[in-house]
């Protein structure tokens, strides 16, 4: 194994090793309160490797491991999002009165399996990334060991476990079909010119959008969603609602681009139907939730669904045209990254002052806390899509590529969800501002939370008004798409 | 002048707006440091406004011609956002920036002592950095959007005495700000249909490339009316032209300043000033000509035969405005842009002044209502001298100001007979003028003349129906300087603005500078015209005077004798009554009401009292996996992936 390919799987062992850092020193600290200063600090590490290695454009271990800009741009990513999830679980964590270790190290680990997701072109890996950061992620979501959050673990093991099972079954015909597990083989081995030709190939194709439906919550596999985002700790439901389904959407991007690429008539229509069923099933039942968890559980349903145009939309990837599918997809992935984490912290930061996630329990915000409500307030608003947020430019980015792909329908649709949506996030914002507030108790930030709060929301508003830099990154990143 | 030097005179009133926002909750509710801030940074953006238009006169095509500046790019669709620094632009930012000073300047008085001065003051300082940004920008969507939060600050100013203690002393603030969100949305919707119409007809949303597209004949027809009726429908809403003016009277329950600087001076004229922005659509269109014309007419006389018989002098006021943003229509009906924005100009010099006179004497009196008036005229000397300035530049009395851009409008009405019934139009402008002179002078008797009538307290009192003895007597004082030295500033422009468009070149600018500057052609001027309007407008002196002051004729007596006509201008042609009473109420409440009543009960409640029954036996249950819900997630991924097999099947 030559050094070089050590060097290029960097970021993935270093931050495998922090984890193990992490838990060793856990043994030894008394005050855990270091645990996540020490914890953001080592994230440096995988994060300086990660960005070291932008530019170049290699394979390692017989090309099991690629490193380009998109698997790159998806690092930082979720470098970055669990580096606020750390953050923000401050005061959550100091809940727990052991294992506080193990809680960040498993965030880690769940880190480090989404991140080899992102950098794979082979199905084996992907399995094998995607099983660590979901058994990671089955823990997180039982880590507070009530009735609840153990009910919501319970959940997700069974489901997780239906999903990846259907997925390898998946694989395994893809593999009996074309005789290899790279990806780039795969395209070269298919047979046929259309899926419908070689009902083989098909069943196996739709079993692995099984696996990655579930991971990023797209129809018909959302059903755990509410029940899981509900019970478990807060911050881990903002981890998985961002960085899971981020890594599961590069790699349908990739499989479907580099595998399926030749089929991609038959998937586009795929995943413009799932994308239209699953935003409307999430922004109705989104309108009739009462827990502001809940309601932002089938939010992001709803938000699968949009992303999910990008894919659809692969036909606007003319010859020498732009890639505006998946500039679409990484553009909406970033900028939900900060809406979503931005409305999940505020909600921590409100929840663990007045003790519930009930929406009805914000009554009055405004007047309790003016900074908290106007920053939920300002998510809530990125999230329905509306200018100056960044919402609204990855909004545009993706109905504008349904557009140039001649999926008009698509985008009426994406419009009208957006109308449907507004609905209840309105709700929420009109309750916070209009409702008489119950005490004239103030609602204060503290500074672990703020922080975290601080970092999502500005990025909200300062990518809302200079899109470019962010827009420049995932145009970057698609360059050699489907590369 | 730099680009960046044009953006800062938007840019400003808004820092100013972030700073106050985020200085509010180090600071007291009463931080004078507020108005402060405010004034500094729109006198900053006055100076720039200043410049910007010296630029422009010595520009030969009276146009900076900034380039917009694409702000985002998806392919074939690019974002731009740029501001355009012409002539009519170059006005506007002037006239915006130098009222907003000094109603700034007044209002530092004025709300003294008010538990929401800070707030007052950010408000403000948004509504100046909107009304900016609209007469900037240089496409359609920015221009919207200010447009919107121009609106929206005039709610928030509106029913900035609406809630908490303050709601006790003005309960009618809260609904008013309503009224004036609801029916300016109205025109809205029309607007808003007219920019998605522009897009999809021309596939661009930049002003000068519509114009572009309109004057080389490329985009021509009925959809070039519709366009044009779609922004009107915009611009009447927001001018309070018929039958959308209901609801700027009432939107005098807001401080007196902001009834100076929003809806009097700015805001109001925002339709007039799209009108004017867009005018190559409108021009291209008959059709839409007449209708500009026809309801600014219309509006001028209908909404001044209201003010000759209102009480509250705020609401004589609000209705003289409606009448003069109906000439401003009429003018650009007529296709006059030049003397429409002249007019306009002037106006908000003469109209701002004459509202926060109003507030100065409100300062003293306590009341608004005029029957509780008079005899202020020595008490309050300032006060009256500018505001019969004021008034009689209002009736366009020769030489103040408005009788220079009065008369633009009138001849502009009087030669062209391009539209439909140009000449009943200049007749009705005519009379129009006449009633003009009648209701200020009316207004400005019952204020200033004869014995004072008690004030405030005895308002109280004849509502009490308590036996009318002696008022008490309170000292009556003339305001604060700070509040009169905005007076007397505003004096000055309404003496002599007209200046700037005589028809003989006096001075060295030329003869109608103003109107040449703003349309580039030159205008004439009617001897003839101005004699009419004039007799007019004396007629309607002499017979307030001889009603107010004489007493020759009893206004009582008048409206016995006249009691159907006096009846209908009282209940103002029972449109209120029609919109709130039969269409809102009956139609609108009862049906929608309804509707929302039914599917808010029977459905919305049920599904949520549903999804509470299902969470509270869920949480009964301890192990999820003894109420079978994984089992059915589990099998609905099962039918979920069979359901897609049978598409490809099908359809595949």
């Amino acid at each position: 194994m030559p050094l070089r390919d050590l060097y290029l799987l960097s970021p993935e062992i270093s931050i495998v090793g922090v984890a193990f850092i992490i838990i060793m020193l856990d043994l030894w600290i008394e005050r855990k309160g270091l645990l996540p200063i020490l914890t953001i600090v080592l994230l440096g590490l995988p994060l300086g490797f990660t960005i070291s290695l932008w530019g170049t454009e290699e394979q390692a271990f017989d090309g099991v491991l690629v490193v380009d800009t998109f698997s790159i741009f998806f690092k930082v990513l979720l470098i970055g999002v669990v580096t606020a999830v750390v953050i923000a679980s401050q005061e959550t964590a100091a809940r727990f009165r052991r294992f506080q270790g193990e809680y960040y190290g498993l965030l880690l680990m769940a880190t480090a399996g989404l991140m080899l997701m992102a950098a794979t072109r082979e199905l084996i890996t992907i399995y094998l990334s995607l099983e660590l950061s979901t058994l990671s992620a089955i823990a997180l979501v039982a880590f507070f060991k009530d009735t609840r959050s153990t009910e919501s673990g319970l959940k997700y093991l069974v489901l997780s476990g239906v999903s990846s099972a259907i997925m390898l079954y998946g694989m395994a015909m893809v593999l009996g079909v074309t005789g290899t597990s790279s990806l780039v083989e795969i395209a070269k081995a298919a047979p046929v010119s259309s899926l419908a030709d070689n009902p083989a190939l098909l069943l196996g194709v739709v079993f692995i959008v099984a696996g990655f439906g579930f991971k990023i919550a797209s129809f018909p596999f959302q059903m755990w969603v509410p029940d899981v985002y509900q019970g478990a700790p807060t911050p881990v439901t903002a981890y998985l609602s961002v960085a899971s389904k981020a890594a599961g959407f590069a790699v349908l991007l990739r499989v479907f681009y580099l595998a399926f690429g030749d089929f991609s008539s038959d998937w586009s229509m795929l995943f413009g139907v799932l994308a239209v069923i699953s935003m409307s099933l999430g922004n109705f039942a989104a309108i009739f939730q009462t827990d502001i968890k809940r309601l932002l559980a089938y939010s992001t349903i709803a938000h699968a669904g949009y992303i999910l145009i990008g894919l659809a939309a692969v036909a606007s990837r003319v010859p020498g045209g732009e890639a505006f599918g998946p500039q679409g997809v990484l553009f909406y992935l970033t900028a939900y990254a900060f809406t979503n984490l931005g409305a999940f912290f505020v909600v921590i930061a409100i929840a663990n002052k007045i003790g519930s996630e009930t929406i009805d329990d914000f009554a009055g915000m405004s007047k309790r806390s003016p900074l908290l409500a106007g920053l939920l307030a300002l998510c809530l608003v990125s999230l329905i899509g509306v200018p100056p947020a960044v919402g609204f430019w990855a909004k545009l980015y993706l109905f504008n590529a349904a557009v140039q792909a001649d999926m008009v329908w698509l985008a009426i649709a994406g419009a009208i969800n957006t109308a449907i949506s507004a609905f209840y996030y309105l709700r929420v914002i009109k309750v916070m501002y209009l409702s008489p507030a119950p005490t004239e108790e103030r609602v204060r930030l503290t500074p672990p939370i703020g922080l975290a709060v601080a970092m999502t929301t500005t990025g909200v508003l300062f990518f809302g008004i200079a899109p470019w830099f962010l827009l420049d990154f995932a145009i970057r990143a698609t360059s050699g798409f489907p590369g | 002048m730099p680009e960046f030097a044009s953006w800062l005179i938007f840019l400003l009133p808004l820092l100013s707006f972030v700073l106050i926002v985020g200085l509010r909750p180090f600071v007291g509710a009463e931080w004078r440091g507020a108005g402060v801030i405010t004034i500094v940074s729109i006198l900053a953006a006055f100076a720039l406004a200043l410049t910007a238009l010296a630029a422009t006169i010595g520009n030969d095509a009276h146009d900076l011609g900034y380039r917009p500046h694409d702000w985002l790019t998806i392919g074939p669709l690019v974002i731009r956002v740029g501001l355009v620094m012409d002539s009519l632009t170059a006005v506007m930012v002037v006239v915006v920036t130098g009222v907003s000073l000094l109603v700034q300047i007044y209002s530092t008085e004025y709300m003294r002592g008010d538990k929401g001065y800070v707030r007052y003051f950010a408000y403000m300082s948004l509504f100046t950095a909107s009304m900016l940004g609209l007469v900037m920008a240089s496409n359609l969507v920015f221009l919207y959007m200010f447009w919107e939060l121009v609106g929206l600050s005039s709610y928030l100013l509106i029913g900035f005495w609406g809630q908490g203690k303050a709601a006790e002393e003005h309960p009618r603030a809260g609904d008013a700000a309503k009224k004036a969100f609801i029916v300016t949305r109205l025109g809205d919707v029309g607007f808003l249909a007219a920019i998605v119409w522009a897009y999809v007809a021309t596939g661009t949303l930049e002003i000068a490339e519509i114009h572009a597209m309109v004057a080389a004949g490329a985009f021509a027809g009925v959809g070039v009316t519709w366009l044009a009726l779609g922004i009107f429908a915009g611009a009447v809403g927001k001018s309070g032209q018929f039958p959308l003016h209901v609801w700027l009277p009432d939107a005098m329950e807001g401080p007196t300043p902001v009834s100076a600087l929003i809806h009097a001076a700015t805001m109001v004229a925002a339709g007039v000033f799209l009108v004017a922005r867009l005018f190559p659509i409108f021009e291209a269109s008959e059709g839409a000509m007449t209708t500009v014309a026809w309801i600014g007419g219309g509006t001028a006389i209908f909404a001044a035969s209201m003010a000759l018989v209102s009480n509250d002098i705020k609401r004589v006021l609000a209705y003289s405005t409606i009448s003069q943003l109906g000439y401003m229509m009429l003018a650009l009906g007529m296709g006059a842009v030049g003397p429409a924005i002249f007019h306009l100009v002037v106006h908000a010099f003469f109209k701002a002044l004459l509202f926060m006179g109003a507030g100065s004497v409100h300062h003293t009196a306590h009341t608004y209502d005029m029957r509780f008036m008079g005899g202020l005229r020595r008490p309050m000397p300032w006060t009256f001298a500018t505001m019969l300035v004021a008034g009689v530049a209002l009736i366009g009395v020769f030489p103040l100001s408005g009788f220079w851009s009065k008369d633009s409008v009138l001849h502009a009405a009087s030669i062209n007979g391009l539209i439909g019934g140009a000449e009943a139009l200049y007749w009705i402008a005519v009379l129009a003028a006449g009633l003009t002179g009648f209701y200020v002078f009316r207004m400005l008797f019952m204020t200033f003349a004869g014995e004072y009538r008690g004030g405030a307290e005895a308002e109280a009192t004849a509502e009490s129906g308590a036996a009318a003895g002696p008022p008490p007597r309170r000292r009556l004082h003339e305001s604060p300087w700070i509040m009169v030295a905005p007076l007397a500033v505003l004096a000055v422009p309404v003496l002599f603005a007209g200046l700037a468009d005589l028809p003989w070149d006096l001075f060295g600018f030329g003869a109608f500078a103003m109107t040449g500057f703003l349309t580039g052609h030159v205008e004439t001027f009617s001897t003839s015209v101005a004699a009419v309007s004039s007799a007019a407008g004396a007629l309607g002196i002499v017979v307030a005077y001889s009603m107010y002051v004489q007493g020759l004729l009893s206004p009582s007596v008048l409206g016995q004798r006249l009691r159907p006509l006096h009846t209908l201008l009282v209940n103002r042609y029972y449109l209120d009554h029609l919109y709130e009473g039969v269409v809102v109420r009956h139609v609108l409440i009862r049906v929608l009401g309804l509707t929302a009543e039914v599917i808010e009960g029977q459905f919305i409640e049920r599904a949520v009292n549903g999804v509470a029954l299902i969470g509270r036996n869920v949480g009964r249950i301890p192990v999820a996996m003894q109420n079978g819900q994984v089992q059915a997630y589990g099998a609905m991924i099962s039918i979920g992936i069979v359901l897609i097999l049978a598409g490809f099947w099908i359809w595949g």
